[in-house]
């Protein structure tokens, strides 16, 4: 007993299919939202660097729009702000506002990676008769993407945390059963301690998945 | 084959080229020389259209390359592109770098492109190299790997844009073997090149080039021997060949 307070780790047993069922709801959420933000970061760091000075306006206004607020704000915005508007779940809105709000910090990296590309490379693509779109596929975003794996592995390890901000907009992921297991039981100390380690366990296995496929793609120098 | 008629190029307030002609015929070898800055890679990349014009005209195989109606991708599908720095697709192997264009813009089966890839790289000396990265060669080996993967999409012209200047001397000879092998087989090709002694064995023709003009268009054993203009003369006495 440490200023006062017992503890007891066996509330952890008790609760452990709660506080699993949140887990495996923010593993869902962080999937889905990656995908989310791999398909809108590629389109938006494409549109970018886009000749089109429309294009690349709304693209950098969209990136400069979403790193300057806040992801609560932005997740309050998407599921009470759209919410008003077109009936939206909560879950639904958590995957786009998670996407979304990742997908900007993607396309950031999408853009510099497609830039430190020597132009030469485009060059040979399109002379051998390639489409730009072919050469961006085939050609250009393969080693981009190589580039970029590091910093997108921390963005995507970043999701997974952030995750736990959509406990405001009800959905019940991790953080959110946390609360309510405290809430039934009062044994905050364990719960949250347990919570971060289960935390740390989905992101440490993530950056080492992240590891693994680095070394897997590594371009030999 | 090639149809050029006065090509005219500036970049903002400098002018590239002022005004160049040149043809060329099926199965013709033509060298571009000249000094640098004289305007020969810029000029050799207006030919399949890496680089706009701002006057004049350019056919290739009977397509106007700087027409807007042109379909760019059609006409570079029978023009090979070589580089001065190779430009090697560095996440593919030799083999992979050779059979992406086959498979992706003419639809050639995989496993028939892939064969094929072997083959061609064989025939430059490379069959043992097929499943080797770029970095993993040398030099001589990465512009050899180059030519292999323009001679892929079966051309019936190649351009070489200083294909040996970024290489060691001692890899020199196993890319100009490669082009002399090429030039024998009755491929047509341009090749801007400082390797005169090249040029004087098996061009057909040297196109010299000063301040963005053909100034002087000769075989080479009169180009050598009896050059007309002074600013060709005053070149040829300067170099080593």
């Amino acid at each position: 007993m440490i200023g006062g307070y017992a503890t007891d780790w066996s509330v952890i047993g008790d609760y452990l299919g709660v506080l699993l069922y949140g887990v495996v709801l923010t593993l869902r959420l962080s999937v889905l939202s990656i995908a989310v933000a791999i398909i809108v970061g590629i389109f938006a760091g494409l549109c970018r660097i886009s000749k089109n000075p429309v294009v690349a306006f709304l693209a950098a206004s969209y990136v400069e729009f979403i790193r300057g607020i806040p992801l609560l704000v932005f997740l309050m915005f998407i599921y009470f702000g759209i919410g008003s508007f077109v009936n939206l779940q909560a879950k639904t809105a958590a995957v786009l506002g998670l996407g979304v709000f990742t997908g900007a910090f993607v396309a950031e990296m999408v853009r510099s990676g497609i830039e430190g590309i020597p132009r030469g490379q485009m060059e040979a693509a399109r002379s051998s008769g390639m489409t730009y779109l072919q050469a961006m596929r085939l050609i250009i975003l393969p080693q981009a993407f190589r580039r970029i794996l590091p910093p997108l592995a921390g963005q995507f390890i970043s999701l997974i945390k952030d995750s736990s901000l959509v406990s405001v907009i009800s959905v019940y992921d991790l953080t959110l059963q946390t609360r309510n297991v405290i809430i039934a039981t009062f044994r905050s100390f364990e719960i949250w301690t347990f919570t971060a380690v289960l935390y740390f366990v989905m992101t440490f296995t993530l950056s080492q998945a992240f590891r693994a496929f680095e070394r897997r793609f590594k371009i030999e120098h | 084959m090639i149809q050029v008629a006065d090509v005219h190029k500036r970049y903002g307030n400098t002018a590239v080229l002022n005004g160049v002609n040149l043809n060329v015929a099926e199965g013709e070898v033509v060298v571009i020389a000249g000094p640098s800055g004289a305007g020969k890679s810029t000029f050799l990349r207006t030919l399949n259209g890496l680089e706009p014009i701002q006057r004049g005209s350019i056919m290739v195989n009977g397509m106007s390359v700087h027409d807007r109606r042109t379909n760019l991708n059609l006409l570079r599908q029978h023009i090979g592109f070589v580089f001065q720095h190779f430009n090697l697709y560095p996440h593919l192997t030799a083999q992979q770098n050779v059979a992406i264009a086959p498979i992706h813009v003419l639809n050639v089966p995989k496993a028939e492109a892939e064969t094929r890839a072997k083959d061609i790289l064989a025939g430059l000396g490379l069959g043992d190299k097929i499943c080797s990265y770029p970095t993993q060669l040398s030099g001589g080996q990465q512009q050899r790997v180059a030519i292999a993967r323009a001679l892929a999409i079966n051309p019936n012209l190649i351009l070489f844009d200083e294909p040996t200047s970024a290489l060691d001397p001692e890899m020199i000879k196993e890319v100009l073997d490669a082009m002399r092998a090429l030039a024998g087989k009755g491929m047509t090709m341009v090749v801007v090149s400082h390797e005169m002694g090249f040029a004087k064995e098996v061009c057909s023709r040297i196109a010299f080039m000063d301040k963005g003009v053909i100034i002087e268009e000769a075989p080479p054993a009169e180009f050598f021997a009896n050059p007309k203009h002074p600013r060709t003369r005053e070149f040829l006495s300067k170099i080593i060949y």
